[in-house]
């Protein structure tokens, strides 16, 4: 199988934002998930892969292309919705979308299929301008900008935050209909549901890849045994055990107390239950050790 | 009742943001105050912290009426949100000095209190920092403490934990226990569903109007759901 992105030994020495010895392949179709804490480096390199900054070395390429020597050709190849709202405020819904069909010499009605979906539900305000939209709704119309040129590869840096849980499922529906038609989607998310989506996910941590794994995988690879507990005070249940010896760490999670011991567990902890692990407490688990 | 709120109504022409609302909130009380994007819930917070005028309706907030002595609501509130909450060239320790100083406290208590509270949160290493240079999660709980600075009874967060990676969320919830357990109640906005089941209480706002008002676990019991996202999902929509 051919692999839309490959990145090999990957540097870049940045003070704040290195990134160092990233190496990860992406297969075509694959819905592959950026996972890490802020400031992890996970911008830093949608900027190297969409070739908006370079990497101080090592080598990437995207759809056969070198991100370094390649990029005008690549930048026709890709299509890249940054964390930030980047369209133009001040043009309409239509303007924006006409635009970026413009500057990659395409057409809205040639590519239209692709964007049909999501373009419907923001066409009834298709006259207002971009910086008026709600939430949920520039980010249908960023989608359909990335999108409208028909790229192979699709960056999506945290497209979701700030969207409502509807809106969110929303638009992982839209993913997944794109991979259906074939495009790649590279995305990054602080949502640990969204995560849980992805193909396959590479935890990122100072600039390092941690794993690149299932949801299964990573779920599956969880090395201790997960406890839950709980009682009428939670936060001081948590700073009792966080004093106990056996306890290794300690966590609120929503309703519970999620607890990882070192040993057996201290059965004298209020209403302590087994659980199997979510992708956040092994991504919580993985970053903290 | 740190929040008593009556029938509030806000109009914008003919369209109605936030239609009869009714409900309050106890001392110490974390209350989630949940909804899709466009529901209402900017609109009804601002009348919450005397910002904006209800068109109809009543409301208490620390005590004081929101339509007739919103000056005195915002000095007994605190406000913190994810698009602003502070200056990002001034250094942490000045930041403070300015949140602390506009609430009225004197120059003294302020430095006293602004080492205590560094310490708490770990950040005392960065007393002299900028605040653009500190890492998002960290800027959060600074946000947070600067809020609460001044005692408020009750503190108003806007979705607090936008963007933010799982590890920073789950510590800036303890910070919220942590002021809870001290009395201040936590009227809190977010778009992570697994957030809401550390609320005491949540309400559901859709179209202008409080649809469900309960604790987590009774929703979920009665939407038959194995979470509050389910719950979400079928009323927003």
């Amino acid at each position: 199988m051919k692999d839309d992105v490959t990145i090999i030994n990957c540097q870049l020495i940045n003070k704040a934002q290195a990134l160092k010895d990233v190496s990860f392949e992406v297969k075509k179709g694959e819905i592959f998930g950026l996972i890490g804490p802020d400031g992890a480096g996970k911008t830093t390199l949608f900027r190297i892969l969409t070739s908006l900054i370079s990497a101080d070395s090592g080598q990437a390429t995207v759809d056969g292309l070198d991100v370094a020597t390649d990029f005008r050709e690549l930048r026709k190849h890709i299509g890249y919705m940054p964390g930030r709202f980047s369209l133009y405020q001040d043009l309409s819904v239509e303007e924006n979308l006409q635009f970026f069909a413009t500057i990659f010499n395409t057409t809205v009605e040639e590519n239209y299929y692709l964007i049909q979906d999501i373009y419907k539900q923001i066409e009834p305000f298709k006259r207002r301008r971009a910086g008026k939209l709600s939430g949920g709704m520039k980010q249908k119309l960023a989608l359909s900008c990335a999108l409208i040129h028909k790229p192979v590869v699709l960056f999506l840096d945290e497209p979701t935050t700030g969207v409502d849980p509807v809106s969110r499922k929303e638009f992982w529906e839209m993913l997944k209909k794109l991979k259906t038609e074939g495009v790649t989607i590279v995305v990054s998310t602080p949502y640990m549901d969204e995560a849980q989506l992805c193909d396959r996910i590479a935890l990122i941590q100072h600039g390092k890849i941690l794993s690149v794994e299932t949801p299964e995988k990573i779920i599956a690879g969880f090395p201790k045994k997960l406890y839950q507990a709980h009682s009428e005070n939670n936060y001081l249940l948590l700073l009792e055990v966080r004093k106990n010896p056996e306890v290794k760490s300690a966590f609120m999670s929503g309703e519970y107390l999620h607890i990882v011991f070192n040993g057996e567990a201290d059965e004298t902890v209020p209403n302590l239950k087994e659980i199997g692990p979510s992708i956040e407490d092994c991504f919580v688990y993985l970053i903290e050790n | 009742m740190i929040i008593k709120i009556d029938n509030l109504t806000k109009c914008f022409g003919d369209f109605t943001a936030v239609d009869h609302i009714t409900f309050s909130v106890g001392k110490g009380e974390i209350f989630g105050f949940l909804g899709a994007n466009g529901a209402g819930k900017t609109t009804a917070m601002r009348m919450f912290c005397g910002l904006s005028k209800p068109t109809s309706g009543e409301g208490r907030v620390a005590g004081y009426d929101i339509a007739k002595q919103p000056e005195m609501v915002k000095k007994n509130i605190g406000y913190m949100s994810q698009k602003f909450s502070l200056y990002e060239d001034l250094k942490v320790w000045e930041n403070i000095r300015l949140f602390a100083g506009i609430y009225g406290l004197d120059g003294k208590q302020i430095s006293r209190k602004t080492d205590i509270t560094l310490k708490r949160i770990g950040l005392m290493n960065e007393k002299n920092t900028l605040v653009k240079e500190l890492p998002l999660g960290w800027k959060q709980k600074l946000a947070f403490s600067v809020a609460i600075f001044h005692e408020p009874k009750i503190v108003f967060l806007d979705e607090p934990t936008g963007g933010v990676d799982p590890i920073a969320r789950r510590q800036f919830w303890e910070m919220i226990y942590e002021a809870a357990e001290k009395g201040i109640t936590v009227f809190v906005t977010t778009h992570y569903m697994d957030e809401a089941e550390y609320c005491n209480r949540v309400s559901i706002m859709v179209d202008g109007r409080i649809k469900v008002l309960d604790t987590p676990g009774r929703l979920k019991d009665r939407f038959h759901a194995k979470n509050m996202d389910e719950v979400f999902r079928q009323l927003a929509r």
